[in-house]
């Protein structure tokens, strides 16, 4: 093993941990405001918002992301309507495509994710709230969503993981993420084994932090879980 | 509590229920007064907690009406021959006004007893969150459970958490208390400190509707006794008159299982 190479890379492929983030944490971001929407409307019962919900995640769930992301890279500037408007100057960037068909990519999946959660909420506790007098978004607000939430976080983690090692296929159109460092690198010295290697152990440690935060987030969400605390006078040796 | 007016705090009229095909309730009627204990009895399968559910809406009858405290609750016409609440605002303030106890306890999962006990007062009637930490406090006090103010409903007993439970609706400071097979659920030992709550409510002039199994507790506690069979009431009256000479046999039988 050269470690001076696989140190020199490593530097070289630091610079596109900034990028990797933003995209992966951007297009969660976006993608959950989106899911959330698009679970409402597919649990609502108004049929044209079920199909129209119904529809979108059928398309983006059953279509490559490479595809989705060809296509919005290269497929927005077909139209005159979009490259004359206002929004073209960020239309026409590699990096807002890449966000764009990240977030349209995460927030199917989760909005399936959300429903589950959503559904999964125990009738005797939206019950309960409706027979003290809660109604419409008080109850969606105070009850089914918190419930919600919990029951889907475990799911939703596994979604950020996905979406930080999608973030590579942004390398396609020219984004010099952690990928497109790594390719560009691998082009320059024909050293692809390692240049992998260290680009993957760079996602690893960003998916083993994210993998704590999330773990973290629901330890803290759901002390209801663990064992009741035990008072100080009554205390039967545990360990603290 | 509500001042008592001389509309009954509890109407229910000529009350039907069917699902598809099949009739739950066949005209039911019920008047309970401020300060009275009702007692709802029967089978499993005879209408009792349907009954019941249709007070606050929680089931929506097929036919007739429903008042709280002489409000009528407004109902509309269905497509379907039903009909449903025409207003949800008005359900949504009556049901404040009506604290539910439910055989499964249905405390949220996700707060802790004391914030189960403040949501309704604190989100859904606006009071000051100081003040109803306080109610909330002395209810749990009051219920034996003042230990327990930010344990988890996960970490209590059944008893424990049907008390808590309780003390969640008395926070609603409710016109009527509705209790729908409150003990059934719970294991046998944990039947009497329930029971015991309750009495003491009923001794306060509470204004309870309670669906049980109890038979003690109907006997002892009611104002009146209501036996429903197959969706309508067989007897109905003081509990000496329908305990001391039923004129039903099969209320006779149902006391013998």
């Amino acid at each position: 093993m050269d470690f001076a190479f696989l140190l020199e890379t490593f530097l070289r492929l630091l610079p596109g941990v900034p990028l990797t983030l933003q995209l992966a944490f951007l297009s969660v971001a976006f993608g959950i405001a989106l899911a959330l929407p698009v679970a409402l409307m597919r649990l609502s019962r108004i049929w044209p918002l079920v199909w129209t919900a119904r529809a979108y995640v059928f398309v983006f769930r059953s279509t490559p992301l490479l595809v989705q992301i060809f296509l919005i890279y290269y497929g927005l500037g077909q139209f005159p309507e979009l490259r004359y408007s206002a929004l073209w100057p960020i239309l026409r960037e590699p990096y807002w495509c890449a966000i764009i068909a990240l977030t349209l990519n995460t927030a199917a999946y989760g909005s399936e994710i959300v429903r589950g959660g959503v559904q999964s909420v125990p009738h005797g506790q939206i019950e309960a709230a409706r027979a003290c007098g809660m109604g419409g978004p008080l109850l969606f607000r105070r009850i089914v969503l918190p419930l919600a939430v919990r029951q889907a976080l475990p799911a939703y983690g596994n979604e950020i993981i996905l979406m930080v090692k999608a973030t590579a296929l942004a390398s396609v159109i020219t984004l010099m993420e952690i990928t497109g460092l790594a390719a560009k690198l691998i082009s320059e010295t024909y050293r692809a084994i390692e240049v992998f290697i260290v680009a993957g152990a760079i996602y690893l440690a960003i998916n083993y932090v994210i993998t704590r935060i999330v773990h973290v987030l629901e330890h803290w969400l759901t002390p209801y879980l663990r064992p009741a605390p035990v008072p100080a006078a009554s205390s039967r040796g545990e360990p603290a | 509590m509500n001042t008592p007016t001389a509309a009954p705090a509890v109407r229910i009229s000529d009350l039907h229920k069917s699902y598809g095909t099949y009739e739950v309730l066949k005209g039911v009627s019920l008047t309970a007064m401020d300060g009275e204990v009702v007692s709802i009895l029967g089978s499993s399968g005879s209408g009792k907690s349907t009954m019941l559910r249709c007070v606050n809406m929680l089931e929506v009858p097929t036919a007739g009406e429903v008042a709280i405290g002489g409000e009528a609750i407004r109902m509309k016409r269905t497509a379907a021959g039903g009909q449903k609440p025409a207003d949800r605002a008005q359900i949504d303030r009556l049901r404040s006004n009506i604290g539910m106890v439910f055989q499964s306890f249905n405390l949220w999962t996700h707060k802790t007893i004391l914030e189960n006990v403040i949501e309704a007062p604190v989100h859904v009637q606006k009071r000051p969150k100081v003040e109803c930490v306080e109610e909330a406090t002395e209810l749990l006090a009051k219920v034996g459970i003042a230990d327990k103010l930010h344990h988890y409903p996960a970490h209590l007993s059944g008893g424990q958490q049907q008390r808590a439970a309780i003390a969640r609706a008395l926070a609603q400071r409710p016109r009527v208390m509705l209790f729908d097979e409150p003990t059934s659920a719970l294991d046998p030992e944990l039947v009497g400190e329930v029971l015991k709550v309750m009495r003491t409510l009923a001794a306060e002039g509470r204004t309870m509707l309670v669906v049980t199994h109890e038979m003690d507790f109907a006997r002892d506690v009611s104002n009146k006794v209501i036996f429903l069979h197959k969706g309508v009431i067989e007897e109905e009256g003081t509990p000496e008159t329908v305990f001391g000479a039923s004129r039903s046999e099969r209320f006779r039988q149902f006391l013998t299982r």
